[in-house]
């Protein structure tokens, strides 16, 4: 087999490699002007589809199929909005894909536009990332001016203008109608669906909401073509029907206890071993990992025997976590209190919950103050059936949530408890020696300003 | 009669009318509008809330409501000239964000969210801040601070930075 080349990254160490004449040196664009000239809108959705691309944002849904829920012949205006909000803890291959190739995304972007008829693209930017903001900015302007982007593009009728939009720090806006809110100028409370963005989106008109990879993904789709993107990752299950398969590059983001931290190119279903032991350098410290978080925090967790597990997008779900999420990999280490895990990543949530639906609200704020009496030493046996019980009830697959902040919020805990649960026992027993079965209810230590 | 004071400068009204164009309606300029001010007067006061609802005809309670969700912004008092997000999501916690929180915090004298006497330095905790594979890291106006140990960070705060944008 030939080593995998990296395509999304390829700009990455380039020296200037962020410039449009870089992009340009390395067939950027060219698949563009082609794609103007020769192609219908609706032939780049049938490229797009045909492909098997699954948005990269977390949802993995098919991007393709996605566009075709945009009604027939609408009026307009349709509008496409790019999630660039990558907030999941552990995630930053957007930020390495708008700092260092902004030119890939915008080409992705302006093909997207045209395929979904949408003359105004919003990039929906979270506020933490200024260089990302000032290299898209800068790449925006010199798309303007090759004429790439504003009125009747290359000769042709298709116009289109692209802005950048500034979040301020709050996760939930990565969620698809909390972003719609959010760029509407109210907080972010996501909205009950249906109706899907596509039929009423963005200022009540249809819209898609795609992610920063996802963009990334077309243009290399417009430019290397359907088959080479099916060459790389999973094929579809033939058993199953209902799997699309997983196919293409992925970036995933390998940190925490891991020697080389950073952001890596593989073919979908490379295995988080894999994955730390080849691009990782290994676990920190020659230590062992006791637990891997697959695709940012709400996935869950893996277990060190399960690292086996192929990273696509069915094959987490088979370990018990959510899914692929944003491909995230962040490693803990055998040192690491599984405790400790739990809190950082309750008191997270707890933080984010946008404090529209209750269940998230108080499932959030409560599990985050159970965690720090715990950990407090006044943890008790019945409080790990709490925890559960809570992972249980929150979240849109339970059916108490509008949107899945809470699954998210939900899995950690989950699976934490039930792949860990002799630790937090120990734990619990360790340092409540005389409290730890006591059953009664127990006032919570402090109000935890978490809001 | 004397006019009240304005909060708002020409030029402030006018960096948000230039983003007008944009938008199909004037509601969604609030969030450029609160990075507008904010990042002149590193607050975003009642009264200038007002004035924003005033500029985009918005109830001050629409412009307010928007505000408080993002705790982004402060109300009562400016942020420090240099405002330091402190990361103490997972993988920085992993690698000692919460230990570089607590020592930058007693260091400088200041409870997390404080701003220093001298409103030289407001430290913060922040979540993710997409920089995992430099953990622990820390966002000091436009700066990523990278690999941070306690003593490089807090060296590190004391210089002075350009304001971010």
């Amino acid at each position: 087999m030939t080593p995998f080349k990296p395509v999304l990254l390829e700009a990455v160490g380039v020296p200037d490699g962020h410039s449009i004449a870089s992009y340009k040196s390395r067939g950027g664009y060219a698949p563009l002007e082609k794609a103007l000239a020769e192609k219908q809108p609706v032939d780049v959705v049938e490229m797009v589809k045909s492909s098997g691309l699954r948005g990269r944002g977390g949802a993995g849904f098919s991007t393709g199929l996605k566009w075709t829920f945009l009604p027939k012949d609408h009026p307009g205006p349709i509008y496409l909005c790019i999630n660039a909000d990558e907030s999941e803890p552990g995630t930053f291959n957007n930020r390495i894909l708008m700092e260092d190739d902004p030119h890939q995304v915008i080409e992705g972007i302006i093909l997207s536009s045209y395929a979904t008829r949408a003359s105004t693209a919003y990039i929906y930017l979270r506020y933490e990332y200024p260089q990302s903001w000032h290299r898209l900015q800068a790449a925006i302007d010199e798309a303007y001016a090759a004429g790439y982007l504003g009125k009747n593009i290359r000769g042709t009728n298709f116009s289109l203008d692209v802005y950048l939009h500034r979040g301020a720090a709050a996760y939930i806006c990565g969620e698809e109608t909390g972003l719609i809110e959010s760029l509407e100028g109210k907080r972010a409370w996501p909205r009950i669906k249906p109706p899907f963005p596509a039929i009423e989106g963005l200022f009540r008109k249809p819209t898609v909401v795609n992610n920063i990879e996802t963009m990334a993904c077309v243009a290399q789709i417009a430019r290397r073509g359907i088959d080479w993107f099916k060459s790389i990752g999973v094929p579809a299950d033939p058993a199953n029907p209902r799997d699309p398969g997983s196919y293409g590059p992925k970036l995933y983001c390998l940190s925490g206890h891991v020697e080389k931290p950073g952001c890596y190119e593989a073919p979908l279903g490379i295995t988080a071993r894999q994955l730390i032991d080849q691009f990782g350098g290994g676990v920190w410290k020659g230590r062992k990992a006791k637990a891997v978080i697959p695709g940012g925090i709400s996935m869950g967790l893996m277990t060190e025997s399960e690292l086996d597990t192929p990273l696509d997008f069915a094959g987490p779900g088979k370990v018990g976590c959510l899914g692929l999420g944003t491909a995230a990999v962040v490693v803990i280490d055998d040192q690491t209190s599984i405790v400790d895990f739990l809190h950082n990543s309750c008191r997270f949530f707890a933080h984010e919950s946008c404090g529209q639906c209750t269940p998230c609200r108080e499932g959030t704020s409560w599990s985050l103050r159970m965690l720090e009496r715990i950990k407090a030493g006044q943890g008790r046996l019945r409080d790990l059936d709490l925890l559960l019980e809570i992972g249980n009830t929150m979240g849109m697959m339970p059916g108490s949530t509008i949107c899945g902040l809470a699954d998210g919020a939900a899995w950690p805990i989950k699976n934490a408890i039930k792949k860990f649960r002799g630790e937090f026992e120990d734990y619990i027993k360790r340092t409540n020696p005389s409290g730890w079965m006591v059953t009664d209810p127990v006032p919570a230590l402090q109000i935890v300003g978490a809001h | 009669m004397i006019a009240p004071k304005r909060v708002l400068t020409d030029e402030m009204v006018a960096k948000i009318e230039a983003l007008a164009p944009r938008y199909p309606n004037r509601r969604a300029l609030t969030l450029p509008a609160l990075h507008i001010v904010n990042a002149e007067l590193r607050h975003v006061p009642m009264e200038a809330v007002v004035e924003i609802a005033q500029v985009l005809g918005l109830a001050p309670a629409e412009v307010q409501d928007t505000l408080t969700f993002y705790q982004f912004f402060h109300q009562e008092k400016p942020h420090g000239a240099v405002r330091a997000f402190v990361c103490r999501s997972v993988s920085c916690a992993l690698r000692g964000g919460d230990h570089l929180l607590e020592h930058l915090c007693r260091a400088n004298g200041i409870p997390p969210y404080g701003t220093t006497a001298d409103g030289s330095l407001t430290i913060e905790p922040a979540e993710c801040l997409g920089a995992c594979d430099f953990a622990p890291c820390i966002l000091a106006n436009d700066d990523l601070l990278k690999n941070m140990t306690p003593e490089a960070a807090e060296a590190e705060l004391k210089k002075p930075r350009a304001r971010a944008t």
